[in-house]
């Protein structure tokens, strides 16, 4: 690697931690009781029927246990009683950069947003610990009738498109943390596209924690109509504090008839944040969701974004890269449920584990009876780079019935002996070997990624590897 | 009774859901058992009583159909049946070839033969075994904790009086072809406990075959069977068990392989009846050069339910170990397949593989599979696949061409799935006797 490759690599990674004093106008104190949702609501002017799902959600994230039965244990370092639920410095989202605040406004152009916007982007937010701090659409999308908003003003504004889909794909009680979202959300993205128009541009979501010990549960519903398409684009960063953050996402994807949704998630959070998210979407008749999703980031990821095909012919798609370094665990897979004939899935999943980093892949692909033609493939593979690191699969597979057909493959292995040889014989160092044999490693999975995004992939793997060798 | 042992209190069985069993099933084999065993007994029960069921929360159940585990009781193996006429039928069902074999009913040895056994081989009745070999049995013995969920079923095995065999083999000794064990069980509900514990040591060789059969059709015995397989130094054991009992049997079995430097063990299930089915298989690969071959070949019809749990655990360096478990599934059968291969921290330069191979002959059958991998090593080759279909219209067109009618097409390439599980064992006549159960089964459906 040369000297300014090397420096690039290393400001890439510089870029997310910093962090600015802290001067919230909100704050709802740390820990969590009812007061902290009337609180949220208070604030955000909610309708008595979003209070009282909020109110609801409490009951049930109190009522569930921890999940440790099957997964980490680590999550019972999360102390809830801890955390900070809501914090903002009460602004509206602007629709000018100019007015956005200054610190807000450097964080985001140290992290690169407006350029980003400026050059493709259809549409752009951002979010500063609870609530956004900058949003734009682009007009001739919102004169097509594309609805981008954070939720509160999906709820407020909107709810008669939103609100029919709103806690409907994820429900409260699916798990834990899901419970928790319910509770004390804000923030996130709200779209709507109406039938038949196909956004061009991606749209694109930031968010950013800039408090230590504090929460961030945004709340992400996309609905897009018969025929329309949609590509979103989210990307997470926070600053490393002394003690540990939860992040807590949930996000719910409909594509009605022949709509197409990709989603595309890069996850950098620092190596102190909990993340567990919970992502689904139901594909109607013939439409076809994609989740393209990468963690390099987090202490805890927990996260397998699921499709439910709901309609004849749907397509689901999750495309997956884990990158799990020392004190890391990425803990990530996929969700397959058909529902209806002749639905087709596919899973392709590839992690690195470096240093004492673990990786795993948990799969779930269901098929139940008396369906027709549906199939599902899966592949796995998993790259241990040091003697220490380790991996994991455990994928579920069920099939009812005679007329499907499903292939499920996992390997291990690590990087060759024989490529590092050849590289180093024609001149490369060990480091720039195995940085590029573990790009090579992802390289067909991050074509999948827009090409900003690869790029910046690319480094933060090279960066990732350095020092890893031995 | 020595007056150390502890009998526990009664009363904590009340916390169980289903009664299983109200005291432990014992009874007179007219052998004297060493007191370390004997506190193994007891010591089991008391664990039994303390072990709740399996609830479905566990992971080790998951997709179990808990109802069926449900015992409301476990009867003691009872009356005394007409014993000529399974004679007879086990005569005439014999496995070509065997150097050995020993026949019991429910639970009690009827006919044995071991006397063609080469010099040296110890192969005796487990209790006559625990009773004359107190210590070589003591060594190996349940040794290994039960690994995949079953410490309910376990606990009760260890309290009951076992049957089955305990065989030894010296070092240098191949013994030329199959020692068979038949086990022939009936009655409403009848515990039956089989163990059977194979030592192989250095460079010896032997193959067992274990075959379980109901009395009649209308038998549901319960058996909850255990095997200990321990190759060391070179040893190889080839272990099979073929399970063709009636339709209303339940039937568990767990076996634990320990396998030593450069020795090999096989193990292999075949299952073609009973209502449900568990078999728990862990292969632990302690030493350089140890290997594992983990097989199984299920044909479920009806209503069965067979559910497989494996771990392959490679806890040295330069082990292999391969898996390959096939099920045909037909009407309403349901199938899980849980597998985990687990490479230990030090376990480098390991070579892994573990598949699970589906064929759905129906609408309404089911199967889930589960294959799992943990890594924690270096240098290490590790893959597994899982894959469920059915036959395709054209392999069946293209037999259908040659004259063969779809039917006979459908059987013929059910039994060529399953058959290339069988023809992985060694020893014809092994293979030609399970052969013959899976084809007869195959016409039966």
């Amino acid at each position: 690697m040369s000297d300014q490759a090397t420096l690039d690599a290393v400001n890439i990674a510089d870029t997310g931690d910093f962090s600015y004093p802290e001067d919230y106008k909100h704050d709802a104190g740390t820990g969590l009781n009812e007061g902290v949702l009337d609180y949220i609501s208070d604030i955000k002017k909610e309708a008595d029927w979003v209070r009282d799902f909020r109110k609801r959600a409490l009951k049930v994230f109190n009522d569930k246990p921890m999940p440790t039965h099957w997964a980490s244990k680590d999550l019972e370092n999360i102390v809830f009683q801890n955390i900070r639920y809501y914090l903002a410095k009460g602004q509206t989202p602007t629709r000018s950069w100019d007015e956005v605040p200054d610190d807000v406004k450097e964080t985001f152009e140290r992290l690169g947003i407006p350029e980003k916007e400026r050059k493709f982007l259809a549409g752009v937010e951002a979010q500063f610990d609870s609530e956004a701090a900058y949003s734009n659409v682009k007009e001739e999308l919102t004169k097509e009738g594309v609805v981008f908003v954070n939720s509160t003003e999906g709820l407020r504004e909107h709810p008669e498109i939103f609100r029919k889909w709103f806690g409907k794909v994820i429900p409260t009680g699916d798990n834990k943390f899901s419970a928790l979202n319910s509770a004390v959300f804000s923030g996130g993205s709200f779209i709507y596209v109406p039938p038949g128009v196909k956004v061009k541009h991606p749209l694109q979501a930031y968010f950013r924690i800039n408090a230590e010990n504090f929460g961030q549960f945004e709340r992400t519903l996309i609905i897009v109509d018969e025929g329309a398409e949609v590509t979103y684009m989210e990307g997470c960063t926070a600053p490393k504090f002394e003690t540990a953050t939860l992040h807590s996402a949930v996000v719910e994807l409909v594509a009605m008839k022949d709509a197409k949704i990709q989603y595309i998630t890069v996850q950098n959070w620092s190596n102190n944040v909990f993340n567990l998210v919970t992502k689904r979407g139901i594909a109607h008749e013939n439409a076809e969701i994609r989740w393209i999703d990468c963690n390099i980031g987090s202490r805890l990821t927990m996260k397998y974004p699921g499709v439910i095909m709901k309609g004849r012919k749907a397509r689901g798609e999750v495309i997956s890269i884990a990158l799990a370094n020392d004190g890391q665990h990425q803990d990530t897979g996929a969700k397959m449920i058909h529902a209806a004939d002749e639905t087709t899935s596919n899973v392709i999943a590839k992690s690195i584990s470096v240093g004492t980093g673990r990786s795993t892949y948990r799969g779930q692909v269901h098929i139940p009876k008396h369906l027709k033609g549906c199939k599902n493939n899966t592949e796995c593979d998993a790259l241990l780079i040091n003697t220490n690191s380790r991996t994991d699969t455990y994928p579920a597979i069920t099939v009812k019935g005679n007329q499907h057909a499903t292939q499920h493959e996992a390997s291990v292995s690590q990087v060759s002996e024989d490529q590092i040889f050849y590289m180093k014989q024609r001149g490369l160092n060990e480091a720039e070997a195995m940085s590029l044999s573990v790009n090579g490693f992802i390289n067909d999975l991050a074509r999948e990624f827009p090409m900003e995004y690869s790029v910046e992939l690319k480094r933060l793997i090279d960066l990732q590897m350095e020092g890893s060798v031995g | 009774m020595p007056e150390t042992l502890k009998q526990p209190e009664m009363s904590s069985s009340s916390s169980l859901k289903g009664e299983w069993v109200s005291e432990p099933p014992r009874r007179d084999t007219g052998h004297v058992l060493p007191d370390w065993y004997q506190q193994i007994q007891a010591d089991s029960w008391h664990s039994f009583l303390e072990t709740p069921e399996p609830t479905r929360k566990d992971q080790d159940w998951r997709f179990a159909d808990l109802k069926k585990i449900r015992f409301e009781r476990i009867t003691p193996v009872g009356s005394s049946i007409e014993q000529g006429a399974i004679v007879k039928r086990f005569r005439s069902n014999r496995v070509e070839s065997s150097i050995g074999h020993c026949l019991f009913v429910n639970g009690e040895v009827v006919d044995s033969d071991f006397s063609k056994l080469p010099e040296g081989v110890i192969c005796l009745e487990i209790n006559e075994a625990l009773a004359t070999h107190s210590d070589l049995v003591k060594e190996h013995f349940m040794q290994d904790p039960v690994r995949l969920g079953s410490e309910k079923f376990a606990t009760l095995h260890g309290s009951a009086t076992l049957n089955g065999i305990f065989i030894h083999v010296p070092k240098n000794i191949v013994i030329d072809g199959p020692i068979e064990i038949h086990h022939f069980n009936g009655g409403e509900a009848t515990g039956n406990f089989p163990h059977t514990l194979i030592v192989a040591e250095a460079n010896s060789f032997v193959s067992v075959i274990e075959n379980f059969e109901t009395i009649s059709e209308d038998d549901s015995p319960i058996t909850i069977g255990m095997v200990d397989l321990d190759a060391r130094d070179g040893g190889k054991i080839q272990y099979a068990s073929l399970q063709n009992n009636g339709p209303k049997a339940k039937h568990m079995q767990i076996n634990a392989s320990r396998i030593g430097r450069d020795s090999q063990v096989k193990n292999c299930f075949v299952n073609l009846g009973s209502a449900w089915v568990r078999n728990e298989a862990v292969s632990r690969m302690i030493d350089t050069g140890a290997d594992s071959q983990m097989f199984s070949a299920n044909l479920a019809n009806s209503k069965e339910e067979y559910d497989q749990r494996t771990l392959q655990l490679h806890e040295a360096q330069h082990t292999t170990s391969d898996l390959l478990y096939k099920n045909a599934l037909y009407d309403q059968s349901r199938t899980i397949f849980s597998g985990l291969i687990q490479v230990g921290e030090n376990a480098h330069h390991t070579d892994s593989y573990q598949t699970c191979r589906n064929m759905l002959g129906s609408d309404e059958a089911e199967a889930n599979a589960m294959p799992g991998l943990e890594i924690d090593a270096d240098q290490v080759k590790c893959s597994h696949g899982s894959t469920s279909g059915q036959i395709s219209d054209e392999e069946i067109f293209y037999l259908k061409a040659r004259g063969i009618p779809a039917e006979r097409a459908r059987r013929m390439i059910s039994f060529g799935f399953l058959n290339e599980v069988i023809q992985r064992l060694a020893g014809d006549g092994v293979k030609e006797f399970i052969g013959e159960k899976v084809e007869a089964k195959f016409r039966a459906i």
